[in-house]
């Protein structure tokens, strides 16, 4: 199958290792992986801040760079949401509306893509550690992915995979959010992160960067032992 | 910023610094999550329960012209009277003039948030009419002086030693923590209240339009007692708690319980059609009820909207909201806390004094996967957001976001700016710690990552050359 690679701006800038990992796992079960170069954000932050006006001329433009793709495949959840579900409110009733339709239903979340699209739950990845998972929301509750990136984690030999009590708490990221109201994301942060030392893990793995951002961001500076954050596919890449 | 906006960001320091408040909290909403989770699974199908209790919902808001007329004709017919009150004056006054007419000198209420949205018991009591509040916690909270802190839960926020000290100051009780001594102490004053009063204040769960009925469900019986020992009873009840049939209850009376309390049935499920009939020994000579609008048709008017109407205020979007687990109800300041009333504030009192509250979360659903009635909770919030903006930019803000854009529409510009952020960076330690900081807010409390040297881009295209 020829892939589209959708990777949001922040894994493009501070995390490319989780993009690289992509690229390889796709292409090690035989697809051919395209990244169109002139994509940029999937323009979230303003459409969070209300700003929808300065999110639609972004998200015209991705929308332009994706038309030709067979399949999208996101690298976060959250920015796959924003393909997948917020287009479509941020083009209701608008001339790119067909468009916005078309891209929504070519996007898939990289775990899901696997699990749900390819049928694929072993990649054959190979990890030793005690992992825990974080459900991001926007995977979660935007796209209803739950399952699959635990499938995933399961079939990964040498990983046990630990459910912490948490797990489905969000970790005050939020973006702008996480500035603006610095004290409750923090406090957020604070449960997620405690939950996670709790569960006695040497890892912390999720299907969304950004959430790892703020979870990796405060264990670093909190944490009485080092806890690591990784992205599914960081995980899944290693043999 | 707005005043409110201001004492927002003050309140949300002070109560997150709290942990040992933060953790009783967390601690008794977990109770709260293993009991509600017990009795959703109680259920065939929660989701289709959902989906049926929003069309019963829908209905009701969607026809509050029909089923409100329903109602009245209905109730009117066994005596009872109807109140049409546009806003909170109009309802408080007239209240007012019904206690002075009457000649009433005190009066009993049960839980009712609609009277603390339109600040019924100050006006009351300005007027020198005696006021108790007969739910325990509000009980409890209005010996504290304190709105309620959740508007199912009151007083979930206090311990209960603090209560003790409460009662001890306040009763004249003797000091003791257990909660049977507590709440026989509270039964005790709150007794003679009862009989006393010569006016009941309720608040109503759903007005059934079909047989002219108003329904109150609760866990102490005070409720009961309130509406039936004085002569005159008044329901204050917002318009949006229409139900076109009796049997709709049968349905929406468990799911409140189970969402609201995780319990499969409240203790108490009233039903109040009127005044004493001929013949009937007990009950209320005079029956008014107060149909409540202040701004819900404001709300109706929005169609993206609408849904928050629908809202049965179980309370279970504030349960699950890790905002509302954080900062506690009172630093809302509102009378309708947590995600749900971050929704309906700003179309009640105001967008650009009340926008914070939608901006104040992380939006991430949970209370609208946890909604008994589908209000699509957190995608209102954005909305909200939306809708402010529209109305008014802030002007830093306007330049953000025009120059994001600008960027983001070039990717060139776009590369440029991740290729150089590494360097950036280098220089980030000189105001790290210091009010230079542009990311203080984040730095503070948390680590920055580094930017890759290499970002991805720049991989893709490397690799790309190589291989050709």
């Amino acid at each position: 199958m020829r892939v589209t690679l959708f990777i949001p701006c922040f894994i493009d800038s501070l995390y490319p290792k989780v993009a690289m990992s992509i690229v390889q796992i796709l292409e090690r079960l035989g697809h051919e992986v395209i990244y169109p170069e002139g994509q940029t954000c999937c323009g979230q932050p303003p459409f969070n801040s209300g700003y929808w006006d300065e999110a639609r001329d972004v998200a015209a433009r991705q929308i332009s760079v994706f038309r030709d793709a067979e399949v999208v495949v996101s690298a976060s959840g959250s920015c796959g949401a924003m393909f997948k579900k917020f287009y479509l409110e941020l083009f209701h009733g608008r001339p790119q509306e067909a468009e916005a339709k078309a891209l929504s239903a070519k996007t898939y979340e990289f775990s899901e893509f696997l699990v749900e699209k390819l049928g694929v739950k072993d990649v054959g990845a190979r990890f030793d550690g005690k992992v825990t998972f974080h459900d991001g929301c926007h995977g979660l509750r935007e796209l209803g992915t739950k399952a699959a990136p635990r499938e995933l984690l399961r079939a990964v030999k040498g990983l046990e995979l630990v459910e912490m009590g948490e797990a489905e708490s969000c970790c005050g990221f939020g973006g702008m959010f996480a500035v603006k109201y610095p004290q409750i994301s923090t406090a957020m942060a604070e449960v997620k992160c405690n939950s996670i030392i709790d569960a006695g893990v040497e890892y912390v793995v999720s299907n969304d960067s950004s959430c790892l951002m703020q979870i990796q961001g405060y264990l670093s500076r909190h944490s009485p032992r080092v806890i690591k954050s990784l992205h599914l596919a960081e995980v899944l890449v290693q043999q | 910023m707005t005043t409110s906006a201001t004492q927002f960001q003050i309140d949300a320091d002070r109560t997150t610094a709290d942990e040992p408040r933060r953790a009783a909290v967390r601690s008794a909403l977990g109770n709260y999550k293993v009991a509600r989770d017990k009795t959703e699974s109680a259920f065939a199908s929660w989701q289709h329960a959902r989906d049926a209790a929003a069309a019963i919902k829908y209905e009701g808001v969607n026809h509050l012209d029909h089923y409100l007329k329903e109602f009245e004709e209905k109730f009117t017919a066994r005596g009872g009277k109807v109140f049409w009150a546009s806003n909170g004056a109009q309802a408080r006054d007239y209240i007012l003039n019904l206690a002075r007419e009457r000649r009433v000198k005190s009066i009993v209420k049960s839980k009712a948030m609609t009277s603390e949205e339109i600040h019924l018991n100050d006006a009351l009591e300005k007027d020198g009419y005696h006021v108790v509040e007969s739910d325990l916690g509000e009980f409890i909270q209005q010996l504290k002086g304190e709105a309620p802190y959740h508007f199912v839960f009151p007083c979930m926020h206090l311990k209960r030693e603090e209560i003790g000290a409460l009662f001890q100051r306040k009763l004249g009780s003797e000091k003791t923590d257990s909660p049977e001594e507590l709440t026989m102490i509270a039964r005790r004053a709150l007794r003679q209240h009862y009989l006393n009063a010569d006016m009941g204040i309720s608040g109503g769960n759903f007005i059934v339009a079909e047989t002219g009925m108003i329904s109150i469900t609760e866990n102490e019986g005070n409720a009961r007692l309130a509406t039936a020992l004085p002569k005159i009873h008044v329901a204050l009840v917002g318009i949006e708690k229409v139900v076109p049939r009796l049997a709709d209850l049968a349905l929406l009376l468990p799911m409140l319980a189970t969402a609201g309390t995780g319990q499969q049935l409240t203790c108490y499920n009233s039903m109040y059609g009127g005044p004493r009939q001929p013949g009937e020994i007990d009950g209320p000579e005079e029956f008014h009820v107060v149909l409540l609008d202040n701004h819900r048709t404001r709300l109706l008017a929005d169609a993206e909207q609408r849904d928050a109407l629908h809202c049965i205020r179980c309370g279970a979007c504030l349960n699950v909201c890790p905002i509302f687990k954080n900062i506690g109800g009172h630093s809302y300041g509102t009378t309708y806390q947590g995600p749900i009333g971050s929704v309906i504030t700003p179309h009640f009192r105001g967008l650009q004094d009340w926008k914070h509250l939608s901006g104040a979360s992380s939006l991430c659903g949970a209370c609208t996967e946890a909604c008994p009635v589908k209000i699509d909770i957190h995608h209102h919030l954005l909305q909200n957001r939306r809708n402010a903006v529209a109305e008014k930019k802030v002007w830093w803000e306007r330049w953000l976001w025009a120059g994001f854009r600008e960027l983001m529409k070039r990717p060139w510009a776009y590369q440029m700016a991740i290729r150089l952020a590494p360097l950036g960076q280098v220089f980030h330690p000189l105001v790290l710690g210091t009010s230079l900081d542009p990311v203080e807010p984040w730095t503070k409390t948390r680590d920055f990552p580094e930017a890759a040297t290499k970002p991805f881009h720049d991989w893709w295209r490397d690799r790309k050359g190589v291989r050709k």
